[in-house]
């Protein structure tokens, strides 16, 4: 079957959801399977990293690429599958925009090593060993990858032409992506593979989002039994509903609980997390500091709420390491 | 009279402020300011919005990610808002951004927001000597990670092989 178009699959720091979402596609991945050859799938298939450097740059219709990039050994084997494919797609949060893994840049490499290697309390490493890249064994060299300081989405490292959103991508969208792919007649070069609209715009409960909706107390989800019918931000609960793309399916919320955001912005919203900052702080009831500030105490952790699937993606990418006294 | 504005730092760096000054109060004061002819740091670059409270979020961390040290918003005092409540708006935005930009690691005093109104050339002549101070005393921002920081650590390494160690 020489004429079958080729497809590959690769993970990078991402945690195999979204290879589970694959084969979630269930009795849709035998469609799949049947129109497309899947040449590499470390996951799943027993091809090597020589078997797709054998092949002719560009022998591949499409690469699906899931997972952030932190290592050294992630950046050569996504540059090495944009060379050899037609299409290379971010595939699930963390490829899009940093995903969970990008929460890591608030730290850097010397603090995660520290907390990884020394000073938790399961640790036990009298020497202080730290990962190394290169170190002698019986006589032999072993090389191991590099840990970047800076995590990074899979368009900061080489050119994306699509993206699948999602933690983990739902089967509807990888199905309709890669049907969208197979059909030949493709969207432009840098298409998130989803609605472009709002989770609040087909949301089943936005008739129940006041008009002029405005929020005293922010609670976090096990703070309160939320209202299975109402709108979750009327409820004070942090929903990502208004500054996320829409496509999902609405899950979360018709598991009451709020959105997290993992389908990232809109096309309209160059910073998931500053404009999320913005409805919330607009709909909050108070015009003096204090009351304001009071209210504001319901939200701990701004950054890992905000940014919990696109930090690297993020107009600041990552944090400073300066002590400020947050 | 005026204050003499910040000496430049030792190798002539000097800070940018991204400022937005709100159409009714505080960009008049700042053009109260230059008809007075009060002298006062150059290192402000006004964008005039029409309200404080049409600064998104985004425009102070785009402005922050694209080289500005530091970000001054202007806009009426409570109460006296052009559209009643766009200042107080401003405000909540503001409180919330700044508990952001601390776990961001950006220091306290890059971000600012005054009450400043059309009569108040004097305050927005201090704020703007005080602010560019500051922010020259904290040294250039360096927001959105250049990319030469990404692979911090690793070159070191590279050169450092370890001996004899047992995995």
């Amino acid at each position: 079957m020489p004429d079958k178009p080729k497809v590959a699959f690769y993970w990078c720091a991402s945690c195999g959801g979204c290879e589970e979402a694959v084969v979630d596609l269930a009795e849709k991945i035998l469609d799949v399977v049947a129109a497309v050859d899947i040449v590499f799938w470390p996951v799943a298939l027993d091809f090597k990293k020589s078997d797709v450097e054998a092949m002719e740059d560009g022998s591949i219709l499409a690469s699906f690429v899931n997972g952030a990039i932190r290592t050294t050994e992630q950046e050569e084997m996504a540059l090495l599958l944009r060379r050899k494919s037609k299409v290379l797609v971010a595939f699930g949060s963390c490829a899009h925009l940093g995903g969970i893994p990008a929460l890591a840049n608030l730290w850097d490499r010397e603090a995660i090593f520290d907390t990884a290697y020394r000073t938790t309390a399961s640790t036990v490493n009298p020497e202080g060993t730290l990962p190394q890249v290169s170190l002698a064994h019986n006589g032999d060299r072993v090389h191991l990858p590099g840990f970047y300081n800076t995590v990074r989405a899979l368009d900061q490292v080489t050119e994306v032409d699509y993206y699948i959103p999602g933690c983990a991508p739902t089967p509807n969208i990888i199905a309709g992506a890669v049907e969208t792919l197979l059909g030949g007649d493709l969207p432009p070069a840098g298409t998130v593979l989803t609605p472009d609209i709002a989770l609040c715009e087909d949301c089943p409960r936005l008739d129940t989002k006041p008009q002029e909706l405005t929020i005293e107390r922010f609670r976090r989800p096990h703070e309160v039994i939320a209202d299975e019918g109402t709108c979750l931000l009327a409820q004070g609960l942090l929903c990502m509903g208004p500054a996320t793309r829409s496509g999902c399916g609405h899950l979360c919320i018709n598991g009451n609980m709020p959105c997290t955001g993992c389908f990232g912005p809109t096309s309209k919203v160059r910073d998931q997390g500053a404009k999320y900052l913005s409805a919330i702080a607009s709909m909050l009831g108070f015009e003096d500091e204090a009351a304001i500030d009071r209210a504001l105490d319901g939200i701990p952790d701004p950054v890992g709420t905000f940014y919990r699937y696109g930090l690297a993606g993020s107009l600041l990418r990552r944090r400073k390491m300066t002590p400020v006294d947050a | 009279m005026d204050k003499p504005a910040a000496p430049a730092t030792a190798d002539g760096w000097e800070p940018k402020i991204v400022a937005f000054f709100c159409n009714w109060c505080t960009y008049l004061a700042a053009d109260l300011a230059g008809t007075s002819r009060m002298k006062y740091a150059p290192n402000t670059r006004v964008i005039r919005v029409m309200c404080s409270g049409r600064v998104d979020p985004q425009f102070v961390l785009e402005a922050l990610a694209h080289g500005a040290d530091g970000v001054l918003i202007g806009g009426c005092h409570p109460g006296d808002c052009h559209y009643q409540s766009g200042n107080y708006k401003a405000l909540r935005r503001f409180r919330l951004l700044k508990r952001m930009l601390l776990a961001f690691g950006i220091e306290d005093e890059r971000v600012r927001l005054e009450w400043i109104s059309a009569a108040e050339a004097d305050k927005l002549r201090d704020v703007v000597n005080e602010m560019v101070a500051q922010v020259k005393a904290l040294g250039p921002a360096r927001l959105g990670t250049p990319p030469e920081d990404w692979a911090v650590g690793l070159e070191e390494e590279a050169d450092e092989e370890v001996e004899g160690v047992t995995v």
